[in-house]
């Protein structure tokens, strides 16, 4: 037995403890780098017995395969299209049976294409709406009702129509910005939609030294104090606002829906 | 006993012509014919463990609330699909190491597919008669993509969920059809009950039976084809010269198979990957800083973040900007690449059959055009993480954007000169050496004369 063999040997013991290996710690339960180690010591055993095997034990041989050359084979090129020519005479004998044929197969593909329509509701203006209406109270995640100075300024809430915690289309951000700042706003507070108008990522970051929000997918920025006007990034347009007022037990209330549709932007979109 | 199965097949199905010629089919000894393999070997890694995994793999949207031994979810509400990854990753036996080893391999699943591409381009394999094994090629390649994308989607984490909700927004974003299409193939407004259930079966049945499909059709068209080979002694068009099939080529195709599931298992037993747990079930409101996507989806992410807001606007409709980098810029580049076979012969008014390989000095526009590519496809993967950098190097973000919307344009140029000059500077100098083959002969008189060889 000469070095190479032994080589070998090892690589294969190494497999066989590798097996033994898995059995013990897979019945032990021992988790993921041990059964994964074990795992490797018979793959690695595997595959350097593989590669000793290639190297040391098969003596080197050439052979030498001869390719199809295709333009040599005129004759049998000849008889195929001659078949197939054969065979397409034979079945258009009937000139107008043949075009009623293709009219049929036409007519099925056409209607198997119909169940496609179940796979999803027409869109109609799913799109054009959230579910905020006026006089629908702001809830956050928690579940609690947002009071009109329930924000400081420079602060920020995530908020939902009342009874739609986590709804995606109606996720919409409170801002309150400090005074002198902004149009319109309710004693400071401005909302918009979550939903970036880009990919729809949910606007997750706000910076109040700027009165920036910030899109942490691509980057887009939108100024608070502006309209939720696009300042930077891939957006091509500004944030929907959504109309506040205060109700006389002093709880934050949408005054209506979004003016425009939220979120990425779509073809029947203007 | 094997031996015995095949004279038992041969009398019955008549097999000895082609499995003489299978046994005895040559294989061009070059470590870099044996690339695609790697790809055929990581998707068998992946269908093992794929198996493994979707015994235990709950494809649906139901709030559950979380009880199993991860402290710090515990009680917290979260879909079955997010709960059974939990349920797989910290209860199941060895079920994490599956689940690693199955991105792992995913990983270089698609690493293999673009490695052995660029064998394929710089050495003009695809040109007559392999333009369809090409075009098949690139098909698997978007193939692996999509396939990844959809794997990476179904844990419903919030990493998976923001991916796919940026994926519903490019869908969305389709002139004409796309609102439609995204209700269609998400059921709904986002985000909808149905949508996993869809991806499931999309991953495991649909992808990977149409990926088998491909393989098989590539396997079977190179091997009615035979291998190219590179030029050398004896080596001609008509012919392809190399070790046999069984046992030399057997035994070192069974090292590759072997050592590609040992890396595999390797990185999933040491190496963590998409630890979902961390960052907490799919919250539509919720978003996580910074957030990237599977290495293969870099480039599309980075298309996404650098390109300008183009949004087009009419009467009543609008075309989103990430219709351009989303859809034109994907789809444009795989017509770019279906088309490179045709278009080159066409350029080069060279439509004949080529079994030689050539170097890549050897075509040096080729060559060229091939850095170019690669530069703008790896600008664009930096660009996927420009956030990232612009925090490392304490640059202000919008300076990143500019600076990778410059190298865009200029990269891809500036890798075209370098890629050229460098291959025709390699040839021309190659040129000096060539000497013409000859054959010495010995004269009667004891000197030597030259006798040129073809």
């Amino acid at each position: 037995m000469n070095r190479r063999d032994r080589a070998i040997a090892g690589a294969l013991l190494l497999s066989i403890a590798g097996s033994i290996g898995f059995m013990v710690t897979y019945g032990k339960q021992l988790g993921t780098q041990w059964e994964g180690l074990a795992l490797v010591a018979v793959f690695a055993g595997f595959l350097l017995t593989a590669l000793g095997w290639a190297r040391w034990i098969l003596k080197h041989e050439e052979v030498i395969d001869l390719r199809d050359t295709y333009p040599d084979k005129v004759e049998e090129r000849a008889q195929m299209i001659e078949a197939f020519d054969h065979g397409v005479a034979q079945l258009t004998r009937r000139k107008w049976l043949t075009r009623m044929l293709y009219t049929a197969f036409g007519l099925f593909g056409l209607a198997a294409l119909f169940p496609i329509g179940s796979l999803g509701p027409p869109p109609d203006d799913a799109l054009f709406h959230t579910r905020w209406k006026r006089g629908i109270r702001l809830q956050r995640a928690d579940g609690s009702l947002v009071k009109i100075d329930d924000i400081n300024v420079g602060g920020a809430a995530t908020v939902f129509p009342e009874g739609s915690i986590g709804d995606s289309q109606s996720m919409t951000v409170l801002v309150r910005l400090p005074e002198g700042v902004g149009n319109n706003t309710l004693q400071g507070l401005v909302a918009y939609s979550k939903m970036c108008t880009h990919a729809g990522c949910p606007v997750a970051l706000y910076r109040s030294s700027d009165h920036r929000l910030i899109c942490p997918c691509h980057q887009s920025a939108f100024d608070a104090a502006n309209d939720a006007a696009v300042l930077d990034g891939p957006a091509d347009h500004s944030l929907p606002r959504l109309p506040l007022e205060v109700s006389t037990d002093g709880y934050v209330r949408a005054a209506g829906d979004f003016p425009a549709p939220v979120g990425p932007g779509f073809w029947e979109e203007s | 006993m094997i031996r015995r199965l095949l004279l038992w097949s041969d009398d019955r199905f008549g097999v000895a012509t082609f499995l003489h010629h299978a046994l005895k089919k040559a294989f061009p000894d070059h470590w870099s014919f044996m690339l695609g393999e790697i790809n055929l070997y990581a998707f068998i890694v992946l269908v093992a463990t794929g198996t493994f995994l979707a015994f235990w793999f709950v494809p649906g949207h139901a709030n559950v609330v979380y009880e199993g031994p991860y402290a710090f979810l515990r009680g917290q509400r979260m879909s079955e699909a997010y709960d059974s990854v939990l349920h797989i990753s910290f209860e199941v036996n060895a079920g994490l190491l599956i689940r690693q080893i199955h991105h792992w391999a995913a990983n270089i699943f698609v690493a293999g597919i673009v490695v052995h591409m660029g064998r394929i381009f710089f050495t003009g394999s695809f040109r007559r008669p392999r333009e369809l094994n090409w075009i098949i090629g690139v098909l698997l390649l978007f193939a692996g993509m999509f396939e990844g994308f959809t794997g990476y989607s179904m844990p419903d984490d919030l990493m998976s969920g923001i991916g796919l909700r940026i994926a519903v927004s490019i869908l969305q974003s389709i002139p004409f059809i796309g609102t439609w299409a995204t209700f269609f193939v998400t059921g709904g407004v986002w985000p909808t009950e149905i949508l996993i259930q869809r991806l499931f079966f999309t991953h495991v049945f649909i992808m990977p039976a149409l990926i088998a499909l491909g393989i098989t059709v590539h396997l079977m068209i190179l091997w009615r084809q035979k291998h190219a080979q590179f030029p050398g002694p004896r080596r001609t068009e008509e012919n392809v010269i190399g070790s046999p099939m069984f046992p030399h080529y057997t035994a070192k195709t069974l090292a590759l198979l072997f050592g590609v599931i040992a890396v595999c298992c390797a990185l999933g037993a040491f190496v963590q990957i998409n630890p979902v747990w961390l960052w907490g079930p799919y919250q539509t409101w919720r978003a996580i800083s910074p957030a990237q996507p599977d290495w293969f989806i870099g480039w599309l992410e980075g298309a996404l973040r650098i390109s300008p807001h183009w949004a087009i606007h009419f009467p009543g409709h609008m075309i989103p900007s990430p219709f351009w980098p989303g859809v034109v810029l994907p789809f444009g580049l795989m017509i770019l690449l279906f088309a490179y076979p045709f278009v080159e012969a066409k350029l080069r008014g060279d439509a004949a059959e080529h079994n030689l390989l050539n170097r890549p000095r050897d075509v040096p526009a080729r060559t060229g055009f091939g850095v170019a590519f690669t530069i703008f496809m790896l600008t664009l993967f930096l660009a996927g993480s420009d956030d990232v950098q612009a925090r490392f190097f304490h640059l202000p973000i919008d300076d990143m954007v500019l600076g990778y919307r410059l190298l865009c344009f200029f990269g891809p140029l500036l890798g075209f000169w370098i890629g050229y000059n460098v291959a025709a500077g390699l040839k021309a100098r190659d040129g000096t050496h060539e000497a013409e083959r000859v054959r010495l002969k010995r004269t009667p008189e004891g000197g030597y004369e030259e006798e040129p060889v073809a």
